[in-house]
């Protein structure tokens, strides 16, 4: 763990999952119907513990549907999802938090009560919860915001704490999707940057959606693009470099630029 | 500023007009009735001055009645609201029923009250609760219902249970809609007290208005009308302002 994870970690005990902190996730031949409309079609996907995993492909691909059927939310028609051990919905709803497109808020809350919200489900006292999140305020940029309510913060503040609402839940595996896609597009950078951040300091293992492939090259250890509906893979990528410290720079270097164009030729291939 | 101006000045308009229209008795001759039928606006005032006692004892009890009438009403409407939210079959089941309790013709069947419930106010409570309860329900449930399914599903994800979900989420949403529901339930609330005691041969200002327009004191049975405003306006003000402290977010 590199020195700065460790302050991070030291600083701001986040919920631990336990030992279940290494949950990874496997897909197998995953198939997903309603009615007579097929969504994803004959799946397989694999995600090491602590392993990002970016998902991109064309709207309404099925993807949301996706993270819904790992989140526990939905059971496929046919096929296994794993998270670690467990393989129920209840099992896959214990062990993942899902981060909704839209950040949710809810607007009677304070930013600080919205991010503590899954503290305060599983029984603390709000001053408990309170200052557990409270902890986690400052190094996620929202110091002294903790009393605002969501319409007085900025955009990429509410993906913020929408972001620490799902990290505060504690749960091994994280599902977002398409975090930022409401943002402007220098926000969106900053955001990006600032996960790549919160990830290294704070490793889980996430499934994150995107139809931005320099998003997912940047953010992902490695990328998989789905055709259009019923979604399979048509191409897997690793990314040149992972979170990179200096995203400017990151997204720029040949590698970079090669596997984007890979994965948009794959894209458009897929789309068709 | 403006908010207020414009209303006062047409309320002004509009009560010269009357006293021009009822003292000339123009308004009378044009009707062809008895002036003292018609009366004007400073009569009416004269009539509340010089009964300010009966009124207010006769306000008292009407206001009584509607407010228990509508605290039952409330208190009904949120449990058939929680209770057809939370379960589909009791939703399907209890929906005609909502709305039937609605096309029930109240001065018809007021008299049915007063022989089940007894002489006094309990006539007018079921017919002011009976009268407020639908609107209370049916925008409760609505509120409900406008809740958003990726809401409930974050907080599924956020382990939450069935109870916290209803309490953090769907209750904080309903809430602005409970209170358009019993804001608009407050002003017919008034109006039911007033069809219950046509019935109910106890006191209230709907007592005393069915009393003098049988006697012709046309000016106090306005007087009492202009009271029973004033009652139905300071009760919504109530609720606006309690809506205003609760619901902050919006």
């Amino acid at each position: 763990m590199p020195a700065k994870a460790k302050e991070f970690a030291a600083a701001a005990t986040l919920p631990s999952p336990g030992d279940s902190n290494g949950d990874g996730v496997s897909i197998r031949g995953l198939t997903h119907s309603y009615g007579e409309l097929t969504t994803i079609d004959s799946l397989d996907l694999e995600v090491p513990a602590h392993g990002v995993l970016g998902l991109v492909g064309p709207s309404g691909c099925g993807k949301s549907t996706l993270l819904e059927l790992i989140s526990g939310l939905q059971e496929p028609s046919q096929g296994d999802i794993a998270l670690g051990e467990a393989t129920s919905a209840a099992g896959r709803l214990a062990r993942c938090a899902f981060m909704p497109q839209r950040d949710l808020l809810l607007p009677w809350l304070t930013a600080i009560d919205n991010a503590a919200l899954a503290l305060r489900n599983r029984g603390l006292r709000r001053a408990q919860a309170r200052r557990r999140a409270g902890l986690l305020f400052e190094r996620f940029g929202l110091a002294g915001f903790e009393r605002a309510k969501p319409a007085e913060l900025s955009g990429g503040m509410r993906q913020r704490v929408a972001f620490l609402r799902t990290l505060m839940a504690g749960k091994p595996v994280m599902a977002l999707d398409e975090p930022f896609a409401s943002l402007d597009a220098i926000t969106r950078g900053e955001m990006q940057e600032w996960l790549a951040r919160a990830l290294e300091a704070d490793p889980r293992t996430v499934v994150l959606v995107t139809h931005d492939v320099e998003e997912a090259l940047y953010l992902c250890d490695r990328v998989a693009v789905l055709s259009a509906r019923p979604a399979r893979i048509v191409d897997e990528l690793s990314a040149p470099s992972p979170r990179a410290p200096d995203r400017d720079e990151a997204v720029t270097d040949p590698a970079f630029v090669a596997a984007r164009e890979r994965a948009l030729h794959a894209l458009r291939g897929g789309a068709l | 500023m403006k908010r207020w101006l414009l209303p006062a000045l047409l309320l002004i308009g509009l009560v010269a007009a009357w006293q021009v229209a009822a003292s000339t008795e123009a308004l009378a001759d044009l009707l062809g009735l008895e002036p003292f039928l018609i009366p004007s606006p400073v009569e009416i005032a004269e009539a509340l001055w010089e009964n300010r006692t009966l009124l207010a004892e006769n306000a008292w009890v009407t206001l009584k009645e509607v407010v228990f009438g509508f605290a039952i009403a409330m208190v009904a409407g949120l449990v058939f609201a929680i209770a057809m939210h939370l379960s589909e079959t009791l939703r399907l089941a209890l929906q005609p029923l909502v709305v039937a309790s609605q096309t029930i013709p109240i001065i018809v069947i007021a008299p049915i009250l007063v022989v089940w419930f007894g002489f006094g106010s309990g006539p007018t409570l079921a017919v002011v609760a009976l009268i407020s309860f639908f609107p209370i329900t049916v925008n409760t449930l609505d509120g409900f219902r406008s809740v958003d399914p990726e809401a409930t599903k974050m907080m599924l994800t956020l382990d939450a249970s069935r109870a916290q979900i209803l309490r953090r989420v769907e209750a904080p949403m309903a809430l602005p809609y409970f209170f358009s529901g019993a804001k608009i339930a407050v002003a017919v609330a008034v109006i039911g007290a007033v069809f219950g005691e046509l019935v109910a041969p106890d006191a209230g200002l709907g007592r005393l208005i069915f009393l003098d327009m049988q006697l012709l004191e046309t000016a106090r049975a306005f007087a009492a009308v202009f009271v029973l405003s004033l009652m139905a306006l300071a009760l919504y003000a109530l609720l606006a302002l309690a809506e205003r402290r609760v619901v902050t977010w919006r």
